[in-house]
């Protein structure tokens, strides 16, 4: 009995004290409540119906478009270009963290404003530009197609080209920062144990980096194969040659086939569902391993 | 303005923090809060701020129960180890913040908000650094601004946490007479944590010493540092050695023989005995003292600390000899402590059982 | 004679192989196809270039661009304080899923994004089949664009707050309760005045990321020469023309847009360096 007047007391003090570093719990609700409704709104919305309007004709009809030979083409060229825009970037990624990090120089701010220039520059802009160097009437695409047979332009090198635009930034910024953190300290230690260059770079940063290096390639897969603005400018459209899934997402919506459009975003969708768990699950279980501080791309 | 702390108890989760502290702090004193970390200090300053509220208990301001008063309501002014400046206000800002927040009915005019931020900066002697912003200040000078930011609000008590914790040594010292000095000034009831005991006896009117949630001792530095009332507070402030001893007809025996000191009143049984190393007199023959084999000696400023094995077991005590002492290693020593304390084993609550006055032998 | 050393010395190898090939690289991809944008611009006569920027249809597309995108980024400034505030401070079920989805403007891609939106607000999607009946319409509006501009810049404000939120010391709000501020003036004036930068960051890369925008804007734009139709479809169509010049004029006035937001972050940032400080 007396305990139970004891804990009563206690729960009115607990309850009775204003923290002054949190909110009345009125506030909090209603914060956490207007967070749910906006997110629910803007964002598992546009999700939802991604899913919803696939299957709005059952499965049958879900399925049809993955016999679809425009499709599968899409599916087919997409693939072929995250497979050469991914580690061409990562190639980049690699040799520019190294070259930032692990090294002082004079513009190297300026060199880390340009990496991230791409997240600034309009996809439409980014396939423009290529058109205008290497379109067949430009001096460089005319000497490639003339002389070498290489159509650039309103073909799959143009459409590579751009993929490798939009998506170089996201390895390098993920390993710059990691690598600023982590110090040449295990290097130089490495070196001085007699390892060269490439042995302290494949025994000592590669493991020390791996997990962010895989989590740069996530995010920059994810924006190869979905890149849609630049792409568009570069392909011509060219049925079952030129098209990726996005584009032929659009294809299909703009000849009113709701479902077979719906049907591949909605592969693209469970694409994005994908790299949002790995993300996470990288996130939540390597955290000390990624690079710290805003992960605004 | 008086403090009231009366059987006040703090649990986070299932952890007890403080266990039913009870302090009577008078108006104008000057006094630290000094432990070991997890000793429940900074817990207990918190709840006095009303940054936190005891689970059980209450804390007085004057005659009034403040308990569950808002930090705001309660008006203390609180200077924290990392000193928590506002990074995006000028120096001046940050000391008038207090003042500007207050509601239009009770706040001063803006000049007069200027004039006294200005004459708190004087006052921490800081004056020129008014238009600075936090990041272009030494350590010292944001924990000065801090300082300046507390006093603005005219606090009725004024509560730090260990506000030179995260100084050098140097300016720790210049700081640390530079806050008595400002405390006389202004006549503030002052209470600061701290686990820096030359911090503690040197500063503070008196010193509460703290552990495990519970207040072991309260007194002035000499009352503490001469008469510790447990073997915690014996350990913790200053030097001590122990021997492990036994009590027998009012006499102090180490393993087969006495050693000089009597000890009247007090049950027979085993004991510890706490000494202060440099408390000792050393003898010539031996004849009722403890003896023994000198080890290692290391230099400690003007005197040298000799570490002595002690009978059969070897048992090791430090004690401090004059530079000049012709003592060498392995050469055996005789001494007997001037002041010294048992406290008896296996009773829980730590029991003085000894006078502390020097027994002849 | 001395030498000047470009860089300072060190013992790691390879800083001239990575070096070289990171330069080789961004003037491949990045600097010479852009110099040619400038170049393919200069081709035209500033009479011709006037022309094409004071043309009706540029400016209405460049208002429509630059105003919707403005709109847009400052929504996402509020509700991306209020989503990090929530995620940072609040505990409730499905919590780490939602800090997740956060993400997902950023892991869709903007064609899929563009189609869903465009069906939920068109006069007979979700959405939109519920205020057709007032009369009013989202879809094929700037209101749609605006909401597909939303969409994409959403998670900018919201990480680029968070972390620092997440840093943001407990006992710089205690300071300011112990000297009497109430919650509301703790929050107001001293933790989103420390906020601000990254809230600016935020913003400015939403509403650059907003101005480019393409994929998911088409779907649910209308396209309506003078009414609905952005910067970047303007560019489409100029190239569908074939007419390079004024498609280069209108992307080289953007691409200045894009250097100019790039160079005011760089500002913010380095202004809130030297004024807060590191630590």
């Amino acid at each position: 009995m007396a305990d139970a007047v004891f804990h009563a007391t206690r729960n009115d003090r607990a309850l009775a004290f204003r923290s002054p570093v949190t909110e009345p719990r009125n506030f909090r609700l209603v914060a956490i409540g207007l967070t749910l409704v906006l997110l629910a709104v803007f964002l598992l919305l546009p999700l939802a119906a991604v899913f919803v309007e696939a299957f709005r004709f059952g499965i049958a009809k879900y399925l049809e478009v993955f016999s679809n030979p425009d499709a599968l083409a899409a599916i087919k060229l997409t693939l072929l270009i995250a497979l050469i825009a991914v580690p061409c970037n990562l190639v980049f990624g690699i040799a520019a963290a190294w070259a930032i990090a692990k090294y002082r120089f004079p513009g190297r701010a300026f060199l880390i404003s340009l990496i991230d220039l791409p997240f600034s520059v309009s996809p439409v802009v980014a396939g423009l530009v290529y058109i205008l160097l290497l379109g067949s009437n430009s001096a460089v695409g005319g000497w490639l197609l003339e002389d070498f047979g290489i159509r650039v332009i309103f073909a799959v090198p143009g459409v590579v080209l751009a993929t490798i635009f939009v998506t170089f930034p996201f390895i390098a910024r993920e390993l710059i920062p990691l690598m600023q953190d982590q110090g040449n300290g295990d290097e130089e230690a490495a070196i001085s144990l007699g390892a060269s260059g490439w042995q302290a770079f494949w025994y000592v940063t590669l493991p020390n980096v791996k997990w962010a290096l895989l989590y740069g390639v996530l995010l920059c897969n994810a924006r190869a194969m979905g890149e849609f603005g630049a792409v568009a400018v570069l392909s011509g459209k060219l049925r079952g040659e030129t098209v990726t899934m996005p584009l032929q997402v659009e294809l299909f919506y703009n000849e009113y086939m709701s479902v077979a459009a719906f049907s591949l975003a909605s592969v693209l969708a469970g694409l994005a569902l994908v790299t949002l768990v790995a993300k996470s699950w990288l996130e939540w279980r390597f955290a000390d391993q990624l690079a710290t501080g805003s992960r605004t791309h | 303005m008086e403090l009231g702390i009366r059987n006040v108890q703090k649990e986070f989760g299932g952890f007890t923090a403080l266990k039913d502290v009870s302090l009577d702090i008078r108006s104008g004193e000057l006094i630290a809060l000094l432990g070991p970390s997890g000793s429940g200090k900074t817990t207990l300053l918190r709840l006095i701020a009303g940054l936190d509220f005891p689970t059980g208990g209450n804390v007085f301001f004057g005659d009034e129960d403040a308990s569950l008063k808002s930090v705001g309501e309660r008006n203390v002014g609180f200077v924290f180890q990392h000193y928590a400046l506002f990074r995006h206000m000028t120096v001046e800002d940050n000391v008038a913040f207090g003042l500007n927040i207050r509601p239009a009915a009770t706040r001063p005019p803006k000049h007069e908000i200027k004039r006294r931020a200005l004459e708190l900066l004087d006052l921490v002697q800081l004056s020129g650094l008014a238009g600075r912003y936090p990041s272009q200040l030494s350590g010292g000078q944001r924990q000065r601004v801090a300082l300046a930011r507390a006093l603005a609000i005219e606090p009725r008590v004024l509560l730090l946490d260990e506000p030179f914790g995260a100084l050098d040594a140097q300016v720790r010292r210049e700081l640390r007479r530079w806050l008595r000095e400002i405390h006389d000034a202004t006549g503030h009831t002052t209470v600061f944590v701290t686990h820096d005991q030359e911090e503690a006896l040197e500063l503070a009117d008196r010193v509460v010493v703290m552990s495990q949630g519970k207040i072991e001792q309260v007194g002035t530095a000499d009352q503490v540092y001469d008469n510790p009332v447990s073997p915690f507070v014996y350990g913790f402030i200053g030097d001590s050695s122990v021997l492990p001893v036994r009590v027998e007809h009012g006499e102090v025996w180490f393993e087969d023989r006495s050693i000089g000191l009597k000890a009247h009143n007090v049950p027979s049984g085993s004991a510890k005995l706490y000494f202060r190393p440099h408390d000792i007199e050393l003898l010539d023959g031996c004849g009722g003292c403890i003896a023994g084999t000198a080890g290692v000696s290391r230099r400690v400023a003007g005197t040298k600390r000799v570490e002595l094995a002690i009978g059969g077991a070897g048992h090791r005590v430090e004690i401090e000899l004059p530079v000049d002492h012709p003592a060498a290693s392995r050469s055996r020593i005789a001494f007997r402590p001037r002041r010294w304390k048992l406290f008896q084993d296996d009773i829980e609550a730590p029991n003085e059982v000894a006078l502390p006055q020097p027994v002849a032998a | 004679m001395t030498t000047l050393r470009f860089r300072e010395p060190s013992i790691i190898p390879g800083f001239r192989l990575t070096f070289g090939f990171t330069i080789f690289y961004l003037m491949i991809i990045v600097l010479i196809p852009i110099a040619g944008l400038f170049l393919k611009t200069f081709e035209l006569d500033w009479q011709t270039f006037t022309e094409i920027v004071t043309g009706p249809r540029f400016l209405a597309a460049l208002r429509l661009s630059f105003g919707a995108s403005l709109l847009a980024a400052a929504f996402n400034a509020v509700i991306g304080v209020l989503v990090a505030w929530v995620l940072v401070r609040y505990g409730f079920p499905g919590k780490r899923a939602l800090d997740a989805m956060v993400d997902l403007p950023f892991a869709l891609p903007t064609a899929v994004a563009g189609i869903a939106l465009a069906s939920i607000y068109s006069p007979n999607g979700w959405i939109g089949s519920l205020v057709a009946p007032n009369g009013w319409r989202i879809a094929y509006t700037p209101l749609g664009i605006w909401i597909a501009l939303v969409f994409i810049g959403l998670p900018f404000v919201v990480r680029s707050v968070q972390p620092v939120l997440q840093d943001f010391s407990k006992e710089i709000e205690e300071a300011s309760a112990t000297l009497g501020a109430s919650r509301e003036q703790t929050i107001r004036r001293v933790i989103l005045p420390a906020l601000l930068p990254a809230i600016l960051t935020g913003f400015s890369l939403a509403f650059a990321r907003a101005v480019g925008e393409y994929g998911s804007v088409i779907f649910i734009a209308g396209n309506l020469p003078r009414q609905t139709e952005i910067l970047p479809l303007l560019i489409v169509f100029r190239l569908e023309e074939f007419n390079y010049a004024a498609a280069a004029a209108i992307a080289a006035v953007m691409l200045l847009a894009s250097f100019a937001i790039l160079l005011a972050i760089n500002l913010i940032q380095v202004w809130s360096q030297r004024r807060f400080g590191n630590g």
